[in-house]
C-alpha cells in the first residue's frame, strides 16, 4: 500500500507538470513535450491501479502516436510563429471556456454526494464482477455487487495477488480477442483498408484536373429549413 | 458460448495456480488459465458472402495496381459483377441450409463441405456467436449484392461520361457491401457498428468521389461529418445497453432481458434511443433526415442509388434485427419511439417533397417517406413485419435505383442537371427513359399492378395487425400526398412545354440523351422487377415471409423454424420438391459423398437434433 502511495504522488505531481507546462509554454515543442510527461505519468498511474494493459495501451496509443501526429503538424507548419494571445477568434469563447469547466468540475465534484455513488457512475455493476474471477455478483444481502464492491475486494488482497489479477486482465483481453470478438477484430482490419481507399481516391488528382463550372444556382433552391444557399455559393 | 467451452474453461480453471480465499468470504479466485483458448468453430461456407465481397474489392485494387493503365476500361465494372453475382450464388447453399432444403433446382447441397459439420438444419450463429445467419441476413446479402450490380451499371458509365477513372470507386463499392452485409448478420452490438462504420466510411468517400464538381465534395464533407456524429451517438447507445445487460452480444442481451429486469431500467432506455438516433440517421428518417436532401443533390447520382438502397437496406435490417429480434422484451418502451420516426417521416417527407424543385431534392425527401413506410412495418414488431420489411426493402432497392438510374443519365455531363425544368419534354425528346422513369415513379407512388403497392399494401397490413390502424391510415394519406409529387414530375414530362416553346417543334437533336449499354440493362432490369414482383409478388413474399430473424447462440441450432418432426424438404425424380422420406436431414458430415442424388435414396440417417430447451439453457449461463 505505501509504495502505491509513493508512486501515485511522484506520478500526479508530474503529470499537473506536465499538464501546466502543455498550457504555459512559449514554444508549441515543449508544450508537446509537456503533454509526453503528463500521458506517461498516467500511464504509470495506470500500472499503479493493476490495469497494466490500459497503461502500456497507453503509452504505445498516446505517447507513441498521437503525440508524435502532434509533433508532426507543428513541424511542418514552423515553430517560430508567435501566437498572439490577446486577440480572441471566437468572442467570448475564454468566458465560455470558463463556464463549461466550473460546470464539469461541478458534475464530478457532485457525483460524490450522490448515494451509491459507484453505480451513478458505472451503471449496473453486477456487470463488473466477471471481470475480476472469484467476485461474487451479488453481496451478503443480495444486493448486485457495486463497482466500489470490486474495489474493496480487490484492494484487500495480497499485493502479489492483485498483481497477478492486472496480469490477468491482458490474459483475458487476449482471449476475448481471439474468441468472443475475433470477427470485430477482423472487421476492424477491412475497415483501416477502407479508409487508406479512400484517403487514396480523396487524395488523387484525376487526369484532367480542372474544377466544373458553376452551374446555374437552380439546384440550391431550398425551401426547408437548413437552406445551405450562403456557404455553398460564397 | 456452448456449455462445453464452459466446462473446459471451468477444469482448466481449476487445475491451474493454487486458489485462494477471498477477504470478505466468498469463492475464491480462479487462476489464469492456462493452456490453449479455445478457439471460436468458424462455418466458413456461411461467411463466404461476406469473403467473396471483401477479397473480390482487395483483389481488385491488387489487379488494378499491378496492370497500371494497361487495363481495359471493362475490366473493373465486370469483376464487381462477377464478384457480385458469386457472392449471391454461395448464398443458395447457406439459404438450403437455413430453410433445410437439401437441393434447390438442379443443385444437391448435401455432399457439400461444411466446416464444421453443424447440427441440424435451421438458422445458426458462427464466429464465437458475433455472426448469425438466418434466412432474414441472407436476403439481406443478396438484395445488397442486386444493389452492387445496379449501381456498377448505372456507375461505369457514369465515370467514362465525367472523364474519371480508376478502380477505386468499385472497390469501394464492394466493401461498402461487406460491411452491409456484416450489418445484416451482427449478433453483436460492436459487430454491427463495425459493420455501419465499414459500408459509412466506403459510401462517405463515395459521395466525395467527384473531384471536379464542388457540391459532390461538400455533399461527401456534411454526410461525413454528421455521420460521425450520428456513429458517436450510436456508440454510447451500445454502451448504454452493456451497462444495463452486461453484455454486447444480441442473444445474451434477449436472455439476460426475458430473465431478469435490470436494476437501471432507464439506462436501458436512454440506450435503445440513442440506437435509435444512430439508425435514423442511416435510414434517413425524421428528425434525423436533414442530411439527405443535400447529399443526395450534391453526391454522385449512381452512388445516391447505392446511398438510397444498399445503405438504407442495410440500416433497417440492423434496426429490425437489434430492437425486433434483440430488444423484442421491450417492445413496449421502443415501439412509441418508431411510431414517432414513421409518423414524422411519412408527414415530413411528403410534403416536404411536393414543393422541391429539384428533382434528386424530390426524390430525396420520398425517399424520406419510404423510410416511415419501413418504419411502420418495424413498429409492428411482428413475423408479419419483418416479412413487410424485407418486401418494403427489395422493392424499394429496385425502384430507387432505377429513379437514380434515369436522373444519372439526364443530368448529363457535369451531373448538374437535375432541376424540374431539365425534365420538361423529356417525354418527347427521349421517350424510353420518360417512360421508364414513369414507371418507376409510378411504382413509387403505390400504383396497383406495381412491386411499390404490393410493398405498401404489406406494410400497412402489418401495422394494422399489431393494432397501429391509425398509423396505416396516417401511411395511406401520405402516400396520397407523395402521388402528388411524382405526378408532378411526369407531368412535366408530358405535358409541360419545352424551353424551346411549342410542343410541336422538332426535337432537338442536341436534347437527345446517350444512354450507355449498361445503364440501360440496369433500368431495364429494374423496370422487369418492378413490373414482374408487381404482378406476380407470390415468390418474392414467400422468400421475405421466410426470411425470418432469429437469435441463436453458436453451437445450437434453432430447430423450430425447421419443418415439424425434422422433416425437410428434397428434390424427387421428377425435380418437385417433397418432404424426405422417414423424417431425415441429411447431415453432410455422415452423407456418403459417392450417393447419387439422382437416385433417390439420398437421405440418409438424422442426426443428433439438438433440443431446443437444451439450447436455451445455455443461453442463459454467464459468460466467464
Amino acid at each position: 500500500m505505501g509504495v502505491q502511495i509513493v508512486v501515485f504522488a511522484v506520478c500526479a505531481i508530474v503529470a499537473l507538470l506536465g499538464a501546466l507546462g502543455v498550457v504555459f509554454a512559449r514554444n508549441p515543442v515543449h508544450s508537446a513535450l509537456g503533454l509526453v510527461a503528463t500521458l506517461f505519468a498516467i500511464a504509470v498511474l495506470f500500472v499503479n491501479q493493476n490495469a497494466q494493459f490500459l497503461g502500456v495501451v497507453q503509452v504505445i496509443v498516446y505517447t507513441g502516436a498521437i503525440v508524435v501526429l502532434i509533433l508532426f503538424v507543428i513541424m511542418l507548419l514552423g515553430v517560430d510563429t508567435d501566437e498572439d494571445l490577446d486577440t480572441e477568434p471566437l468572442l467570448g469563447q475564454r468566458w465560455a471556456a470558463v463556464i463549461v469547466a466550473l460546470l464539469l468540475i461541478g458534475g464530478i465534484a457532485g457525483i460524490f454526494f450522490v448515494e451509491g455513488r459507484g453505480e451513478a457512475v458505472t451503471g449496473q455493476v453486477a456487470a463488473l464482477a466477471p471481470i475480476v474471477p472469484g467476485i461474487p455478483s451479488t453481496d451478503a444481502q443480495g444486493n448486485p455487487t457495486t463497482a466500489a464492491g470490486v474495489d474493496t475486494f480487490v484492494r484487500a488482497l495480497p499485493a502479489e495477488q492483485q498483481q497477478a489479477i492486472g496480469e490477468q486482465n491482458i490474459t483475458q483481453i487476449g482471449e476475448h480477442l481471439f474468441t468472443d470478438y475475433v470477427f470485430a477484430f477482423m472487421i476492424t482490419a477491412a475497415l483501416l483498408t477502407i479508409a487508406v481507399i479512400g484517403a487514396v481516391l480523396m487524395a488523387r488528382r484525376p487526369k484532367r484536373y480542372e474544377p466544373m463550372p458553376e452551374l446555374e444556382d437552380t439546384s440550391y433552391e431550398d425551401v426547408d429549413e437548413l437552406s445551405t444557399t450562403g456557404e455553398v455559393t460564397g | 458460448m456452448s456449455a462445453g467451452i464452459l466446462a473446459t474453461m471451468a477444469s482448466v480453471a481449476q487445475t491451474g495456480i493454487e486458489p485462494i480465499s477471498g477477504p470478505i468470504g466468498i469463492e475464491p479466485i480462479s487462476a489464469p488459465v492456462d493452456g490453449a483458448v479455445p478457439t471460436p468453430e468458424i462455418t466458413w461456407a456461411a461467411l463466404l458472402p461476406l469473403i467473396i465481397l471483401g477479397l473480390g474489392g482487395l483483389l481488385l485494387l491488387t489487379l488494378s495496381s499491378l496492370l497500371k493503365r494497361k487495363a481495359p476500361r471493362a475490366l473493373y465494372p465486370i469483376w464487381t459483377i462477377a464478384t457480385a453475382v458469386l457472392a449471391v450464388a454461395s448464398v443458395v447453399p447457406v439459404w438450403a441450409k437455413v430453410q433445410g432444403f437439401n437441393s434447390i433446382l438442379w443443385w444437391d447441397f448435401r455432399d457439400l463441405w461444411w466446416q464444421p459439420a453443424t447440427t441440424a438444419p435451421g438458422p445458426f450463429s458462427t464466429l464465437g456467436g458475433a455472426y448469425g445467419v438466418d434466412g432474414f441476413s441472407l436476403f439481406v446479402t443478396v438484395l445488397i449484392c442486386c444493389a452492387v450490380i445496379l449501381t456498377t451499371l448505372l456507375i461505369s458509365g457514369y465515370l467514362q461520361r465525367e472523364e474519371l477513372d480508376g478502380p477505386e470507386p468499385y472497390a469501394l463499392l464492394l466493401l461498402a457491401a461487406t460491411g452491409g452485409v456484416v450489418m445484416a448478420g451482427a449478433n453483436d452490438l460492436i459487430v454491427l457498428f463495425l459493420g455501419l462504420e465499414t459500408i459509412s466510411i466506403a459510401v462517405y468517400v463515395l459521395a466525395a468521389s467527384h473531384l471536379r464538381r464542388a457540391q459532390s465534395q461538400e455533399a461527401g464533407l456534411k454526410y461525413f461529418i454528421l455521420g460521425g456524429f450520428s456513429s458517436a451517438f450510436f456508440l454510447y447507445g451500445i454502451a448504454m445497453v452493456y451497462g444495463a445487460t452486461g453484455t454486447t452480444n444480441l442473444v445474451l442481451i434477449k436472455s439476460s432481458l426475458a430473465e431478469s429486469i435490470p436494476r437501471h431500467d432507464l439506462l436501458l432506455l436512454v440506450g435503445f434511443a440513442m440506437l435509435l438516433v444512430g439508425f435514423g440517421f442511416k435510414v434517413a428518417a425524421v428528425p434525423f433526415h436533414s442530411w439527405s436532401p443535400d447529399v443526395y443533390d450534391g453526391a454522385p447520382s449512381p452512388v445516391v442509388a447505392f446511398m438510397a438502397s444498399a445503405v438504407k437496406v442495410a440500416g433497417f435490417a440492423a434496426l429490425v434485427r437489434v430492437f425486433v429480434a434483440g430488444f423484442g422484451q421491450y417492445a413496449a418502451d421502443w415501439q412509441p419511439l418508431i411510431y414517432a420516426l414513421a409518423v414524422l417521416s411519412l408527414v415530413v417527407g411528403s410534403s416536404l417533397a411536393i414543393v422541391q424543385t429539384n428533382v434528386k431534392r424530390t426524390l430525396a425527401y420520398s425517399s424520406i417517406s419510404h423510410a416511415g413506410f419501413i418504419l411502420i412495418a418495424v413498429e409492428a414488431a411482428s413475423e408479419t413485419g419483418t416479412a413487410a420489411v424485407l418486401f418494403y426493402a427489395a422493392a424499394y432497392t429496385f425502384m430507387v435505383a432505377g429513379s437514380f438510374g434515369v436522373a444519372t443519365l439526364v443530368g448529363r455531363a457535369g451531373d448538374g442537371r437535375h432541376s424540374l425544368d431539365d425534365y420538361k419534354g423529356l417525354g418527347r425528346t427521349n421517350p424510353v427513359l420518360a417512360g421508364t422513369l414513369t414507371i418507376f415513379l409510378l411504382a413509387q407512388a403505390g400504383v396497383p399492378f406495381t412491386v411499390g403497392f404490393v410493398a405498401k399494401f404489406y406494410a400497412v397490413i402489418a401495422a394494422v395487425q399489431a393494432g397501429s390502424a391509425a398509423l396505416g391510415v396516417v401511411a395511406m394519406l401520405s402516400a396520397v400526398i407523395a402521388a402528388f409529387l411524382y405526378l408532378r414530375i411526369i407531368v412535366a414530362m408530358y405535358m409541360a412545354e419545352g424551353d424551346d416553346g411549342g410542343s410541336d417543334a422538332p426535337a432537338d437533336p442536341a436534347d437527345h440523351i446517350h444512354v450507355p449499354r449498361p445503364a440501360a440493362a440496369a433500368l431495364a432490369i429494374c423496370v422487369l422487377v418492378t413490373i414482374g414482383f408487381g404482378l406476380f409478388p407470390g415468390w418474392l413474399t414467400d422468400m421475405a415471409a421466410d426470411s425470418t430473424v432469429v437469435l441463436v447462440e453458436q453451437g445450437s441450432t434453432d430447430a423450430s423454424t425447421a419443418l415439424p418432426g425434422g422433416q425437410t424438404l428434397i428434390v424427387d425424380d421428377e425435380g418437385n420438391l417433397v418432404p424426405a422420406g422417414d423424417g431425415a436431414v441429411a447431415p453432410t458430415e455422415a452423407s456418403d459423398p459417392s450417393a447419387d442424388p439422382a437416385t433417390g435414396d439420398g437421405a440418409v440417417e438424422a442426426p443428433q437434433v439438438q433440443d431446443p430447451a437444451a439450447a436455451e439453457g445455455t443461453a442463459s449461463v454467464e459468460r466467464p
